[in-house]
């Protein structure tokens, strides 16, 4: 916890940071937040059908994953999705932490900024640290990254963990790639399906 | 009391709880969550509400379904939406209060074509004697047909299994967006 005053350290490139963290995005079913994490992660996967990017319903990447992970429980279910998006319904990680499903990651990357309304700071540039607010929430296995170096564990932790897990991924705030992608969630929805056999 | 009787007027300043309790057999709760288990829902999530009390504990108690207790309702819009991508089938218990914590998470069931169950137990409804709960309930209809999900009320005992299979129907199999309101004639005005 950042109780020291210091600024947190908002440092990692998120163009390589994100890739290193996700790694083999086959093997994860994944839920993407809105914009920059929805943009890594379709470009990451060339627009895979695994990956349900939202462009909407703000607040709902969370609980889309947990429903998710309850419905598959012999698959990864990888949540990915930014700061913003988390703190609009973040009392999913409590909902999440008391279902704690074996098979369901949380990863924000919080670059403590609402990137795409004209990069206004939010709460996590203010002081609010959501690794604690999970860890209040009763996630009980979650790490911080802010180093290189530590995500590797991170990424084993993504993979490995036997409960619901959370990553805090800081990166400096810049753009995600400039992917275009299709933003019909009908199509996203068919696409998922056909590939997810019942 | 009879099972399917419809409730004497004195009777409707009972709870939903407490009418809702299995004394009698099987009891219109109960029908519904039978119904709902036959079309294969597995996912059962809720904020609580007094008229969903029985269908949330039969929920907990049924280890061949995952009871989800919310936060908040718009939650389960997401949760629902999530159980569809995986294959699985849910439904969204809530209070009409809830209704409009739900809206801009419709645009995921709209847009989406998801489809989507909910049971909404109404407030603000007939004989309501809370005035904070009218100005929700008089718009849970509006909303919510606004946001392209179809209401169905249910007003008699006798009509809620029948109604609650309708609603499956067109959900499960037609993929439609469809919430069915508990209204105050069904469970009852909560005294004050």
């Amino acid at each position: 916890m950042n109780t020291s005053g210091a600024s947190p350290e908002f440092l990692l490139d998120r163009n390589e940071a994100v890739p290193q963290l996700v790694g083999r995005h086959e093997d994860f079913l994944i839920v993407a937040g809105l914009a920059g994490t929805a943009r890594d992660l379709t470009f990451l996967s060339r627009d895979a059908p695994h990956v349900f990017a939202l462009a909407g319903a703000m607040g709902a990447t969370t609980s889309m994953g947990l429903g998710l992970a309850l419905a598959r429980p012999e698959r990864r279910v990888l949540v990915i999705t930014g700061d913003g998006e988390l703190l609009m319904n973040v009392g999913t990680l409590a909902t999440a932490a008391v279902m704690n499903p074996p098979n369901l990651a949380i990863v924000c990357v919080d670059n403590g900024r609402y990137g795409e309304t004209g990069w206004q700071k939010s709460h996590t540039s203010l002081g609010v640290d959501l690794e604690q607010m999970a860890i209040g929430a009763g996630i009980r296995t979650t790490r911080l990254v802010t180093r290189p170096e530590q995500i590797p564990e991170a990424s084993r932790l993504i993979r490995d963990g036997n409960g619901a897990s959370f990553v805090l991924m800081r990166v400096k705030p810049t753009e995600s790639p400039p992917h275009k992608r299709d933003l019909d969630p009908a199509t996203e929805r068919l696409r998922f399906r056909a590939a997810l056999p019942d | 009391m009879k099972t399917f009787e419809r409730a004497h007027p004195a009777e409707r300043t009972a709870t939903g709880a407490q009418r809702g309790e299995p004394t009698a057999g099987v009891t219109w709760p109960d029908e519904i969550y039978r119904v709902l288990r036959e079309f294969g829902v597995t996912q059962f999530a809720y904020v609580p509400d007094a008229g969903h009390k029985v269908l949330i504990d039969r929920s907990l108690s049924d280890p061949a379904v995952h009871s989800v207790a919310l936060t908040t309702e718009e939650e389960g819009v997401g949760l629902l939406a999530g159980a569809h991508l995986g294959g699985a089938r849910g439904v969204l218990l809530m209070q009409s209060s809830g209704v409009g914590n739900c809206i801009n998470f419709l645009s995921l069931v709209r847009g989406g074509q998801f489809p989507f169950l909910m049971l909404v137990s109404m407030r603000g409804d007939f004989g309501e004697g809370n005035p904070w709960q009218m100005p929700m309930g008089r718009a849970v209809e509006p909303v919510l047909e606004a946001m392209g999900v179809m209401c169905l009320r249910v007003d008699d005992a006798r009509e809620a299994a029948d109604t609650v299979r309708a609603a499956a129907t067109m959900v499960y199999q037609a993929g439609q967006a469809v919430a069915i309101l508990l209204t105050q004639k069904l469970i009852g005005a909560k005294p004050f």
